[in-house]
């Protein structure tokens, strides 16, 4: 399957069309998505996608517009009115973001689904193709919708490049950044709007149902694998990239899955490996660190015990029975081996002592304690 | 003794939606001193700095900074906000969050170098944290983020320091570290001025006070000012106290 891909890959030219696209698409997305994330503006990014569906709807229906451009510029001029609505419902009123979000969310939505019916009802409406916005169709991806999309993305680039100081600076205390003299609200607005843009570019691919786990996603992913923003940044991309790559593969060698889930479904896959496997923030790591040192403590308190045992003891590595340490609860056979493997004591059938260094580490745990 | 005035408040007066949070302050706050702002929860400590700083837009009054207004100063004031008012596990290092101390000298887009470095390193030497450079700074303890917050604002070498309740939740060894460079800072001429809540203090660690409840109460020096009238009508309770003398 994977060579006849390949093969397909080197041949097609619409595929490759569409892999391209929805690469630089993921690679947009992952590297903004970075932004969003750091912001507390997870939610914003799904707000705009769902409330950009009604700009395509009244570009068509009242300009009769058919072109996707056109139609994506429509989504646009939604999508920033919905987030003027969300930015005032905040400040005007006592409402939570959360909560001016949801509202507009919805509303917005609601009325694209609205008119979207409505659309279908009118004469030769099959012609539309407007539904391929809820849930994105890769396959109709031109060379100048991948044109328009790489050099958005290399704008994005550039002004990310450019401002990396401004951003990265507003992103951890904003406040703090006004005192510097920066002006904040500009770069707060430079971010959003490429956060905008981005989401619209990528309308006609994944859809605005899906597109906010192309945003977030690879960034979430990222997170877990570096303490640094720059690398993060730089590999929410690479795993936006890949999504869409391997997204499109999937789609085109498994009888022509819709492109746009299944991408979306491979970025969070590498969400998951990344909360499960990444060293530095994974569960599986803290999981296993924590077993350890559950471990090792249970091991150093039998050996306190033993030590206050031979303590009273002129000659400490005299031997004692194991039946000594029936009165202590937390050791085991096992626990006993462990501790021999580590030469802090010596076991001979039935009986054991502690050795030279097993004394010492005993002793200087306990003036640690005390 | 005459003495220069580094900040004057005129009228200032602050509210969120209906709710006046700062009512016509007037303040005068002298060059060199050490200066806490003390009053009780919703007193609007935080909000006279952060308006001060044009964090915050004010209803009404203005700020100047040795005579000239607040916006052609900036050069000359640093911050320290709370310590909780940032998300820790923001992904980057103790040095890094240092050198945005020097943004503000460099202006827009310009990166900052070797040279920026260099400050960077010694203001985390000044408090005691420069073995901590590289450390990422969810890893760091409350009060070696709050020291690293310190060395943030000392890096801008600025005239007047605005502190946001430097010493909350740090321990005694931290608390006793910033006061020294907070001391050093005064004796080399510069104003600090701190919100701070832990009245047992006041005496010992500051020369200034203003006594903050929506309206200005009282301020001057601490030897004059600092007694149980000025608390009682600041904290609005009969505080018998042992503090002063």
């Amino acid at each position: 399957m994977m060579t006849q891909y390949l093969d397909l890959l080197m041949t097609d030219y619409t595929l490759q069309i569409i892999t391209l696209g929805t690469a630089v698409l993921g690679a947009l997305c992952g590297m903004l998505g970075s932004f969003a994330v750091l912001r507390k503006q997870s939610l914003l990014g799904d707000a705009i996608s769902h409330a950009s569906l009604p700009g395509i709807a009244i570009v068509f229906l009242v300009l009769g517009v058919k072109d996707n451009n056109g139609l994506l510029l429509g989504a646009l001029l939604s999508g920033l009115v919905s987030a003027v609505f969300i930015k005032g419902i905040i400040s005007k009123t006592h409402l939570k973001s959360d909560t001016a979000l949801g509202i507009v969310l919805s509303t917005f939505f609601g009325f694209g689904m609205l008119l979207l019916t409505y659309i279908q009802k009118l004469p030769n409406a099959n012609q539309s193709g407007l539904e391929k916005y809820l849930f994105g169709q890769a396959a109709t991806l031109l060379a100048s919708d991948v044109w328009l999309m790489s050099s958005i993305a290399g704008i994005a680039l550039l002004i990310v490049l450019l401002f990396w100081k401004e951003f990265k600076i507003v992103l951890f205390d904003a406040d703090y950044t006004t005192t510097l003299g920066f002006h904040v609200k500009f770069i707060d607005t430079l971010m959003t709007s490429f956060i905008v843009i981005a989401i619209v570019m990528g309308l006609q691919t994944v859809g605005v149902v899906l597109m906010s786990a192309m945003l977030l996603a690879p960034a979430a992913a990222a997170r877990q694998w570096t303490n640094s923003l720059s690398i993060m940044v730089f590999l929410a991309g690479i795993f936006g990239a890949v999504s869409g790559i391997l997204g499109t593969a999937i789609s085109a060698s498994a009888n022509n899955l819709s492109t746009g889930p299944v991408i979306v479904l491979v970025a969070t896959f590498f969400v998951m490996i990344s909360f499960v496997f990444s060293p530095i923030r994974g569960l599986l790591f803290k999981q296993i660190k924590l077993w350890k040192n559950r471990n090792d403590l249970k091991l150093m308190k039998t050996l306190m015990f033993m030590y206050n045992i031979v303590e009273d003891h002129d000659n400490i590595s005299h031997p004692h029975k194991i039946q000594l340490l029936n009165n202590f609860q937390g050791y085991t056979k096992k626990s006993l081996k462990s501790l021999q493997a580590e030469e802090l004591i010596l076991l001979e059938k039935d009986s054991w002592s502690l050795t030279e260094k097993g004394f010492q580490v005993a002793k200087n745990l306990y003036t640690q304690q005390s | 003794m005459e003495q220069k005035i580094a900040i004057s408040i005129d009228d200032l007066t602050v509210a969120y939606n209906y709710k006046p949070v700062l009512w016509d302050i007037d303040l005068q706050i002298p060059e060199g001193v050490l200066m806490a702002i003390v009053g009780p929860n919703g007193a609007g400590k935080s909000t006279l700095l952060k308006s001060v700083l044009d964090i915050i837009k004010p209803l009404a009054g203005s700020v100047t900074v040795y005579g000239k207004p607040y916006k052609k100063q900036r050069h000359l004031v640093a911050y320290v906000p709370q310590k909780g008012s940032v998300d820790w596990d923001f992904p980057t290092t103790a040095l890094d969050v240092v050198m945005m101390g020097t943004y503000g000298a460099l202006g827009w887009i310009k990166r900052p170098g070797q040279a920026q470095k260099k400050q960077a390193l010694e203001a985390l030497e000044k408090v005691g944290m420069l073995p901590f450079q590289n450390r990422q700074i969810s890893q760091l303890s409350g009060g070696q983020q709050q020291r690293i917050f310190l060395a943030r604002a000392l890096v801008q070498n600025a005239a007047i320091y605005f502190m946001d309740e430097p010493f909350q939740g740090v321990d005694a060894t931290t608390e006793k570290a910033i006061i020294q460079i907070l001391k050093e800072l005064r004796k080399a001429g510069k104003t600090v001025i701190v919100v701070h809540h832990d009245l047992q203090t006041v005496p010992e660690y500051f020369d200034w006070v203003t006594f903050l409840n929506v309206k200005k109460i009282a301020t001057g020096p601490v030897a004059q000012i600092f007694n149980d009238d000025n608390l009682t009508k600041t904290y609005g309770i009969n505080y018998k106290t042992s503090i002063v003398e």
